[in-house]
């Protein structure tokens, strides 16, 4: 019998996380129960990109997209949709916009703005088989530049593409391949950056996870151009999932002979190790990842000499991101020009982002260069959920910095994005609404990178807690003025001195923020209000005595027994000194009669209250 | 050797390739502050004092080499400034309270403030409750004077050859440790040479039974090992 239907489900971290185990058992077990093994195949694949919605699956061929897909829900799946061919209505995923249900994949306008290069087989086929990857023209580029190209013009054609590098400074990716390629050494090594730590980022995780053969065979093609033995994929040990998985694909791609001795009979040797980190944010710096795969303490080196003359065991080194790798395979097979014709002059090419924060779609996207801000994350990311106001967006991840709404129609390349103080980085991207408060991401940031920091130079190591001394400061109202310019001072003088990346970036969220909310930085200081009451020193609940029925939910629920009153007599009062503003009250109060109050009113009742 | 043509404040001089900023200037009797470098041993990068602008960007010149017409600015308002503040915030890490360090007047660190001028510290103190460990019999390690300079580590592992002291932790919770974090007295690698204590900028590693003001150091004494251990 033929097979007729292949049903992808998502197993993605996410989706792994939501059971989309259960689901696959469940609907394999339907499937069996109705006779339909033969005729439909279940493949797990990597992320397809709509986290928020998972366990996310798609039906081939008919596009069907089904959404929060439950165990429950197989046995209606198969039978109506399988059997009958009446896809599920109810769990496709709705059209916010048109507010009517979509069926194909492709009118979706999360998908149908993305353009997918890197994630190209991510969702489509399962990551730990090689054929389906050797079917979607995997390793083909590898058998390209082997037997068809010489050194020189594997690297020629990489350079022509304008690839820069993904991992956040854009480096030209053909220059580095060339100053290694020249570089002399008895070894020279290959290795994958795959160091991801930013908050809220999960680009590489999630092409690791759902198509580990791109990354080795970016690796392999590199190591043939720029006469490498060794590769190593550095990889967070937080990141199970795809080390199982590269584990499974590097031994495949060995047994076909696709890596390892003589690949394709070529003559040409070459092998890729994986390597755990510890979880250090600082070992994303190339000269720290080289020292921690080496076994030394994770901090940066001295620059010059850079990694391409001197890196891993003092040996001629070629670092890319796992997204740059990702990129090579495709330019090795469509070459320079088709790479060009996607993206922007300066910037060619896609990027891949982990859009998150206050949007309604969340998830993996990839986007050709150039795009708006505005358009990711209206279009694609289908704007901010329940009809709060846009803030911010924050790219680049600690890193990077707040960009404010009347920028949103800045195109996304990396000059662009470093003009307005932010970075393109490695592609995290955190959408804030108005309910956030700007000093308080600042300073959640920089809580990041002086934990993060490794402790090698003064500036970092000990700058970054000051910033940080001087921003809770404000946000417990005790700031003054002159901090606005001590931080500004502070930064500057950190960005300028630091030894590595870390240091010279981390303070960027607060630069950011103090250039473009000012404002709310102000208002802390001068009249002790945090305008979207996240700041608990400057908020207090108070409850509304005209709208309080006198149920009682709130008392009940308060865990700190600051709401006294009694049933039926309204109202009850909440304990200004006791309170320690969960916002429990507030959640719990069937009436909204909870209020939080923040600024002059709030100092005011405060200072009244302890009369 | 091959020598490299430079411009350092204006002044054309020629060096020898492969020397650093720090020691070209050096030999031209032109002051730059340091601190966690020192002649013998080698260079790190960490206390950011030794900083220059060379063609606009901020570099550490005992890390970096000279390169044929390289521009060099070793003193101006802006280096004055980025340095005095990098002064504050590792005076402002710590508990240096210099009235009853037994470093008193003699102490690298507080050369430097009055060099540079430091009349008071802008950024708020971190007052961190640190450990002192007097288990060895013969010196202290006080924490609360570290400026993690890793002089000592460098010291015992390029002169000594004992690799007892080492640097855990990272960010503010970073620290010299001797061995693997145990109590110097139960190192067992430590020679009791002292040569830690005698390069240790501060008033971190000192001698016993010595009262306010009186340790008197000579971190010099790596030079002078250097130079017999050489013409041996």
């Amino acid at each position: 019998m033929t097979r007729r239907l292949d049903v992808l489900v998502c197993s993605g971290a996410a989706c792994v996380s939501s059971h989309s185990a259960a689901v696959r058992d469940a609907l394999s077990r339907e499937i069996d129960e109705n006779g339909l093994s033969n005729e439909i195949r279940i493949v797990e694949t990597g992320c397809m990109g709509p986290c928020e919605l998972g366990p996310v699956m798609l039906v081939y061929p008919d596009g069907a997209f089904y959404i929060h897909v439950k165990p429950e829900d197989a046995a209606e799946i198969v039978q109506e949709h399988f059997l009958k061919g009446r896809p599920v209505k109810r769990l496709l995923w709705e059209d916010p916009e048109a507010r009517r249900i979509v069926e194909g994949k492709k009118q979706i306008p999360f998908f149908a703005k993305q353009v997918k290069v890197v994630l190209r087989n991510c969702g489509r086929i399962d990551p730990e088989n090689i054929e389906e990857y050797i079917a979607a023209d995997g390793y083909e580029a590898l058998g390209k530049a082997l037997t068809q190209m010489a050194r020189n013009e594997v690297i020629q054609v990489i350079t022509d593409s304008g690839l820069r590098g993904r991992g956040g400074a854009g480096f030209p990716t053909g220059k580095k391949w060339q100053f290694v390629a020249s570089a002399t050494g008895e070894t020279k090594y290959v290795v994958c950056n795959g160091d991801e730590g930013d908050p809220g980022a999960f680009m590489d995780r999630s092409l690791l996870e759902g198509d580990p053969h791109t990354v080795i065979e970016g690796m392999t093609i590199a190591a043939y151009a720029v006469g490498a033995s060794r590769g190593y994929i550095y990889i967070r040990a937080e990141y199970p999932l795809a080390i199982k998985r590269l584990q499974i694909a590097l031994g495949q791609a060995r047994k076909m002979g696709l890596l390892g001795e003589n690949i394709l009979e070529t003559g040409f040797s070459f092998d890729i190790e994986v390597r755990m980190g510890a979880g250090a944010f600082v070992c994303g710096e190339e000269t720290a990842l080289i020292a921690s795969i080496e076994g030394e303490r994770g901090i940066a080196r001295v620059r010059p000499p850079y990694p391409a003359v001197r890196g891993l065991f003092g040996m001629p080194t070629l670092i890319n991101n796992v997204e740059t790798w990702g990129n090579i395979r495709h330019i090795v097979l469509n070459g320079a020009d088709w790479f060009r014709s996607i993206g922007t002059e300066r910037s060619p090419g896609t990027k891949v982002f982990a859009l998150s924060g206050k949007v309604k779609n969340t998830g993996l996207v990839e986007i050709p260069m150039g795009m708006t801000l505005r358009e990711l994350i209206f279009d694609i990311g289908g704007g901010i959920p329940n009809g709060k106001k846009f803030k911010a967006v924050q790219t680049g991840g600690p890193s990077g910095g707040c960009i404010p709404e009347k920028y949103l129609d800045t195109p996304i390349d990396y000059e662009s994005l470093k003009e307005l103080g932010a970075i393109m980085g490695s592609g995290g991207m955190i959408v804030m609404d108005e309910d956030n408060c700007m000093v308080n991401i600042a300073k959640f940031f920089l809580e990041f990178t002086s934990d993060e920091s490794c402790g090698q130079c003064v500036p970092c190591r000990t700058g970054l807690p000051r910033m940080l001394d001087i921003l809770k400061r404000i946000t417990s109202g005790n700031g003054t003025m002159d901090d606005l310019d001590l931080l500004q001072h502070l930064g500057e003088m950190i960005i300028e001195t630091s030894f590595c990346g870390l240091g010279k970036t981390a303070p960027n969220p607060v630069l950011s923020t103090l250039k473009y909310f000012e404002d709310e930085y102000r208002e802390h200081i001068e009249e002790k209000k945090c305008r979207a009451k996240v700041c608990t020193d400057l908020i207090a609940y108070r409850i509304d005595e005209d709208a309080c029925r006198a149920c009682g939910i709130c008392a009940v629920n308060c865990p700190v027994g600051a709401i006294t009153g009694e049933l039926g007599k309204p109202p009850y009062i909440i304990d200004e000194e006791a309170c320690i503003r969960c916002g429990t009250c507030l959640e719990v109060c069937p009436f909204g009669a909870v209020h939080v109050l923040s600024g002059e009113l709030c100092n005011q009742d405060k200072r009244e209250g302890s009369k | 050797m091959k020598e490299i043509l430079i411009r350092i404040d204006g002044k054309e001089v020629s060096a020898p390739a492969g020397s650093t900023i720090l020691e070209v200037a050096k030999q031209q009797g032109i002051p730059i502050p340091t601190l966690c470098h020192l002649d013998g041993l080698s260079d790190i990068g960490a206390c950011r004092m030794c900083i220059v602008d060379v063609g606009g960007k901020i570099v550490t010149s005992c890390t970096t080499k000279i390169a044929e017409g390289m521009e060099v600015i070793t003193n101006s308002d802006r280096l004055a400034e980025l340095r005095r503040l990098n002064l504050e915030l590792i005076f402002a890490e710590r508990n240096h309270v210099c009235s009853m360090c037994v470093s008193n007047n003699h102490c690298e660190l507080q050369d430097l403030a009055c060099d540079l001028g430091m009349q008071h510290v802008e950024v708020p103190y971190a007052y961190p409750r640190l450990s002192l460990d007097a288990s060895h019999p013969k010196f202290i390690i006080d924490q609360n004077r570290c400026i993690l300079c890793g002089r000592c580590v460098r010291v015992c592992a390029e002169v000594e050859g004992a690799h007892v002291w080492g640097i855990a932790g990272r960010g503010s919770e970073a620290r010299v440790i001797t061995e693997l974090g145990i109590d110097w007295g139960d190192a067992e690698m430590c020679t009791d040479c002292g040569k830690c204590v005698q390069v240790c900028p501060t008033g971190a590693i000192v001698e016993k039974g010595k009262a306010a003001a009186e340790m008197e150091k000579h971190p010099e004494l790596v030079t002078t090992l250097k130079e017999r251990r050489e013409n041996d």
